[in-house]
């Protein structure tokens, strides 16, 4: 079946289109938005994308597989992404991972049984200071222990979408700031 | 803490700092009215030019120069600005907190800058993970053009000026600016040889200005105490030409990680011991410190300046520890590292060296847009070998291998990935071969894995 975006998306992706001299540059987030609707990049979105920017399909797959957050498979309901890269190594990410592998019963790259959670490795997620973290759909969580990563995993199977800030000791905490305050 | 002012940062801790009203009341777009309304763009380059700020994305080019190698507008030609807000060094988290707390600096610095180059159009190019990022820039873009300070007439002045965020979609090489462009162009994120540079030929074939968001969010200051002033908040002789306040990130074992503003030239001492609040651990000490983001070699505190020749640079500083060197882009040089991006990532004694390099040539390997030969073989080739290393089929000879590998990506290659892994793969050998040398015999013990040191914690510290 043809991919087809809602009406308020389509008023978006002329939106996107005017901000470049070139159709083509819209392309990500044109994918972005499709993604959003669907959860994933299907074959029938890559076809939708070439024609609606005048690109050949082949370049649009092109892109697509040179960027790791374009899901090429459907993924569960939330994508856990575990940064693994040395800042959050050095204070437990391994151990996060290892966790979340124990209790979602899945390794890196798979989904869990229950088609809830799918767990990615992700490179530094440019939020250093605060590791171990974990990005979960649109939020970063952060300064995490096993502990308060349950917590938030228990709370988000129930539908509830605990805020970055929650977890964020910067905005709110005088110590990681900066001098003077 | 000491306590250095706060200028580029001064609105962090404000409620709702985001927000325009409360960014306006507290300053924000006055230096863009005058600019705008008072100043030629002749005199804003010339006071950036002034400021000597050297580029925060990494590589320390000074702005007002590659301001001054913006090929003159031709007939139908239009110029750009594209701020490069891809931060994804590993180690850095800096753009980030001005992106979240104060982007009407950024979109002010913009504004500023548009102007002086001649622009009218600007791409913020932000990685699609910073989601929060991204969504207070738009809100911040929305109220802006709402108040007449973006659109037709900014500030009255007949000077249009448009800005948008572009969101990448996770490819640590489109930081480097040439792959930046393409993906902004909607193509794949692969480096573009240089030359042309982008202030010649830049997005979409025009002469474009690519800078940090740092950078550009310094702007606004420069305008406001003139650019000599602006400068001189840097504790290094003016003749170092490398000016004002910047972010500095400190992560890893430190009891205060975060991101913290103080002048240009203070020491790692200083960042690792008064910002960062000493090492996390009472009984272990500093091992080694990576500078500026992963690509930056690995610093230790025994070693010391060389420079005896009264004629050096840096011979004021000669006989003491690495650490106690000002923080820049030219004294770091003259230690054969780099400045980077100015966010240092602390490894204490528990920390396997090995372990550190195999964990960071992984993430290179995983991220080379393999376009060269050199890099996509030598950044695979150097995990592997470390892979074997640590799985205990090492042998010692490997660790020469880790050196001929890096140096044959050095200085091969389109974009600057190889060099900023085959350096820092180099500095981690050179300084702590020993510890190569043994792993390659005996492979690496079970507690050598990064996080060893901190485990208990991260399961008991809720319950305390
Ligand atoms: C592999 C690689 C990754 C880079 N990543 C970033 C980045 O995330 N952010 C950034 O501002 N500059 C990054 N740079 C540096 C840019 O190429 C460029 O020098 C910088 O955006 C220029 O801005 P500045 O002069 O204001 O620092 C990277 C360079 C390389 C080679
Ligand atoms: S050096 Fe590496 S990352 Fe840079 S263009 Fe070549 S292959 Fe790509
Ligand atoms: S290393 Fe994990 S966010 Fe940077």
């Amino acid at each position: 079946m043809a991919f087809t975006l809602s009406a308020e998306h389509e008023k978006i992706v002329d939106e996107l289109i005017a901000r470049y001299p070139t159709k083509q540059a819209a392309c990500i987030p044109v994918l972005h938005l499709c993604q959003r609707q669907v959860g994933w990049v299907s074959p029938e979105v890559i076809d939708y994308v070439a024609t609606r920017l005048g690109m050949a399909a082949s370049e649009v797959m092109g892109v697509v597989t040179f960027y790791t957050m374009y899901a090429q498979h459907p993924p569960g309901k939330h994508t856990v992404w575990v940064c693994r890269t040395l800042s959050c190594e050095l204070m437990g990410a391994k151990t996060i991972q290892e966790h979340l592998e124990h209790r979602l019963g899945c390794h890196a790259g798979q989904t869990s049984a229950d088609g809830n959670f799918t767990l990615k490795k992700a490179e530094c997620l440019a939020a250093c200071g605060y590791g171990p973290m974990v990005q979960i759909d649109d939020q970063f969580y952060e300064n995490l222990t096993v502990e308060k990563l349950d917590a938030l995993l228990d709370r988000i199977a129930r539908g509830e979408t605990p805020t970055q800030e929650e977890t964020a000791w910067y905005p709110n905490a005088a110590a990681a700031t900066t001098s003077g305050s | 803490m000491p306590s250095y002012q706060n200028i580029l940062s001064n609105r962090y801790t404000l409620a709702r700092s985001w927000t325009l009203e409360v960014a306006e009341r507290a300053g924000a777009y006055q230096q863009a009215r005058k600019a705008l309304t008072s100043m030629t763009p002749d005199q804003i380059k010339a006071e950036v030019k002034a400021a000597n700020i050297r580029g925060r994305g990494g590589a320390g080019f000074p702005a007002g120069m590659k301001w001054g190698f913006l090929a003159p507008k031709k007939e139908g030609q239009e110029v750009y600005l594209v701020i490069n807000a891809d931060e994804g060094e590993p180690g850095t988290f800096k753009d980030r907190t001005i992106m979240e707390k104060d982007p009407h600096r950024l979109i002010e610095g913009c504004i500023i800058a548009m102007y002086a180059i001649g622009a009218h159009k600007c791409w913020i190019y932000v990685r699609c993970e910073l989601v929060l990022s991204i969504a207070r820039l738009e809100a911040a873009i929305r109220e802006a053009h709402a108040r007449g300070f973006l659109g037709a007439r900014p500030f009255g002045k007949e000077h249009a000026l448009d800005i948008h965020v572009h969101p990448g979609a996770g490819a640590y090489i489109c930081g480097e600016e040439t792959s930046l462009l393409n993906s902004l162009e909607g193509k794949r994120g692969e480096p573009r040889l240089k030359p042309p540079f982008p202030a010649v030929k830049g997005a979409f074939g025009m002469p474009t200005i690519v800078n940090n968001v740092e950078t550009i969010s310094a702007v606004p200051d420069v305008v406001a105490m003139g650019g000599e002033a602006w400068s001189n908040i840097s504790l290094l002789p003016p003749e170092m030409k490398d000016g004002g306040t910047r972010l500095y990130g400190i992560s890893g074992h430190v009891k205060r990680p975060g991101v913290y503003e103080a002048p240009v030239g203070i020491t790692m001492r200083e960042l690792i011991y008064d910002f960062g609040g000493g090492m996390l651990h009472p009984d272990r000490k500093l091992k080694g410190v990576i500078p500026g983001g992963s690509s930056t070699p690995v610093l230790r505190e025994q070693d010391k300046v060389e420079a005896k020749d009264p004629k050096h640079p840096l011979n004021k500083w000669h006989g003491k520890s690495h650490l106690d060197l000002p923080m820049a882009v030219d004294t770091y040089r003259g230690i054969g590292t780099m400045l980077g991006t100015c966010c240092a990532i602390v490894m204490d004694t528990s920390v396997s060296m090995v372990e550190a390099s195999r964990n960071l040539m992984k993430f290179y390997a995983h991220e080379s847009c393999g376009q060269c030969t050199p890099c996509r073989e030598g950044t695979g080739w150097l995990a592997n070998v470390l892979d074997q290393i640590a799985a205990g089929k090492g042998k010692p000879s490997d660790v020469d291998l880790l050196v001929d590998i890096s140096n044959n990506m050095m200085g091969n290659t389109i974009c600057a990935l190889a060099d900023g892994t085959a350096m820092p793969m180099l500095a981690f050998v050179r300084k702590f071969r020993k510890e190569f040398l043994e792993a390659a015999e005996k492979g690496l013990p079970q507690s050598a894995r990064l996080d060893e040191a901190i485990r208990s914690q991260l399961v008991r510290r809720e319950a305390a």
